[in-house]
């Protein structure tokens, strides 16, 4: 546990070095700039607009960070030749693995947590006060995160065995085809045959992140039905899970000389 | 058993698990989230706004808008529902989106058209909807088709029945019988005659399984008003020369009046009331049927619903 521990708090001292965080200047400029925008120019829409903006900026930037940050976790250390250094000493390949991937992960979540502070704040700027309601955004940031926990797995799985570039645009295309995971699954139901078989196959096979955004929902104040935070959760877990495994298993068996 | 060994196997379990859960929890998640799709499709309810944010490839987002609308009205449907209140909307954004979609005008104003809980009920909005299609598709004479299907079973207007055949029937490549049916607007509007020529040839003509099925099943409930009709006439004729209802149907045969127990198109026998009405034993089965119905029948004549 020490081990993959190690190499975790190293992959987030990295990520912190590489200035992964000034992210977080841009996204305060963006709600800073759109809350005083919008509350000129628009009547009633401006807290919707706000959250929309806020919520989408938060996962956008966090599926670019975990995209391109993940899809450099193997093939960079390969390429300056560290990786070596850390299989020499007693760390196997699957906690190289899981360190980065946990690694990765918690620098998403210290990013993701400065954002939401960012963005409850210009939240409370604008309204002067909190609502109940307000109570199902910090659902949807949770949602969020746990979006990221799939991405980086995914993206952490196409680093095993890919180009960086083929790795980003593959994982970049399969968190789109995700979005469009519930869609895939009608078109599956419509077809018939072997077309079926293997639209529902594929459609299983991708990750579902349609579940995972109620942004939408949130900045309407609808409410967050608790049956889906724990399916959501359990889903990303054995998502995240499986991705990792068949990233470990490549890794297990690939020739690093 | 070496260490790689061990952790290759423990990882393909895993894996196994992880992916099977995965898929047992998102058939979990369709389930609970068998409305969302389409509701949180609607957040953005501008067709022409989301025509801007598919950066071009508005052909993909209609067919996606498309499946939405499907799949929309296929589980309402499937509730039974009277309500198809987003139906419209997803319509509206599929057709703007890309107003080619002739599919979309066709089967759309089907669903919006047809008596709750076989559609939305709404032929005014199926009107619209066809006839935004016709202005988008001219050369498209089938959806001057649906829109006479429209106007002369949902909404009882004749003469608007008869010019969507009439201008329908100048369109190159539009069946002859379009003329015909132009004609038979004009002439026999309301019949029995009429109702089941159009929807022959509604079946005859149309390659979709849908449709096809769809045909049938108007046809059929046809044939079920026009025997419930002939059969409740015996009945009277029965009792104005006995001086009493018939107790059950072999009574009847006894009289002459009938060869046997008479059966629906699904072969079940009719239910003799003792009142002398005469019901469908399941009218669930039989969709679209206006007499033999256990409330009070209808005003309207013999199968006037699309």
């Amino acid at each position: 546990m020490s081990r993959i521990s190690a190499v975790a708090s190293n992959t987030f001292r990295e990520a912190v070095r590489d200035r992964v965080l000034y992210n977080l200047i841009f996204f305060a400029l963006l709600l800073v700039g759109a809350a005083l925008l919008f509350g000129q120019i628009s009547i009633g829409i401006q807290r919707i607009v706000l959250v929309n903006l806020g919520l989408s900026a938060i996962s956008v930037f966090g599926v670019v960070i975990a995209i391109f940050i993940g899809i450099g976790l193997v093939s960079k250390e390969m390429e300056k030749k560290t990786l070596y250094t850390i299989l020499s000493r007693p760390v196997q390949r699957w906690e190289f693995i899981v360190g980065k991937f946990g690694g990765l992960a918690w620098t998403l979540v210290v990013n993701t947590l400065c954002m939401a502070i960012g963005f409850f704040a210009a939240l409370y700027l604008l309204a002067r006060h909190f609502e109940r309601a307000d109570g199902y955004l910090v659902v949807a940031i949770y949602f969020i995160i746990l979006e990221f926990v799939v991405v980086t797995a995914v993206a952490l799985l196409f680093s095993t065995f890919s180009s960086p570039v083929l790795s980003a645009v593959m994982a970049l295309a399969l968190f789109v085809i995700g979005t469009f995971a519930e869609d895939l699954r009608a078109f599956a139901a419509m077809s018939h045959g072997a077309m079926r078989v293997f639209a529902t196959l594929a459609a299983y096979v991708v990750p579902n992140f349609a579940s995972l955004n109620v942004i939408s929902s949130v900045a309407h104040g609808q409410p967050v039905a608790a049956s889906l935070v724990v399916y959501n959760t359990v889903y990303s877990l054995f998502y995240a899970a499986a991705a990792l495994c068949g990233a470990i298993l490549v890794f297990e068996y690939r020739n690093l000389k | 058993m070496t260490t790689r060994k061990s952790t290759v196997l423990v990882a393909a379990i895993v894996l196994a698990v992880s992916l099977a859960g995965a898929a047992v929890t998102v058939h979990q998640l369709d389930h609970l989230r068998a409305r969302a799709t389409a509701e949180e499709a609607l957040y953005v309810p501008s067709a022409k706004i989301l025509q801007g944010l598919s950066l071009g490839y508005n052909g993909l987002l209609a067919d996606i808008y498309w499946t939405r609308a499907v799949q929309y009205f296929g589980t309402e449907h499937h509730l039974r529902s009277r309500e198809y209140r987003l139906l419209e909307p997803l319509l509206d954004i599929t057709t703007t989106l890309d107003p080619h979609l002739t599919v979309a005008y066709e089967f759309g104003a089907t669903f919006l058209a047809q008596k709750p809980p076989e559609g939305a009920g709404d032929p005014d909005a199926a009107v619209r909807l066809v006839e935004r299609g016709v202005r988008e598709n001219p050369s498209a004479w089938r959806l001057y088709y649906n829109l006479g299907f429209i106007h002369y079973f949902e909404r009882r207007d004749y003469a608007a029945a008869a010019d969507a055949f009439e201008r329908g029937s100048r369109v190159p490549g539009a069946y002859a019988w379009m003329k015909v049916m132009a004609a038979q607007m004009s002439q026999h509007a309301g019949n029995v005659q009429t109702a089941r020529f159009l929807w022959s040839s509604l079946y005859e003509t149309s390659d979709n399984d849908d449709i096809r099925a769809n045909a049938t099943k108007h046809l059929l409930a046809l044939q079920v008003d026009e025997q419930v009709a002939l059969l409740e006439k015996l009945v009277a004729g029965f009792q104005q020369r006995t001086g009493h209802w018939p107790a059950n149907w072999t009574e009847m045969a006894a009289g002459g009046y009938l060869r046997g127990v008479p059966l629906d198109p699904n072969r079940k026998p009719y239910r003799l009331t003792p009142g002398g009405r005469v019901l469908v034993q399941d009218p669930e089965d039989l969709p679209f049927i206006t007499q033999g119905l256990a409330e009070e029948p209808s005003q309207q004549q013999p199968n006037e619903s699309k």
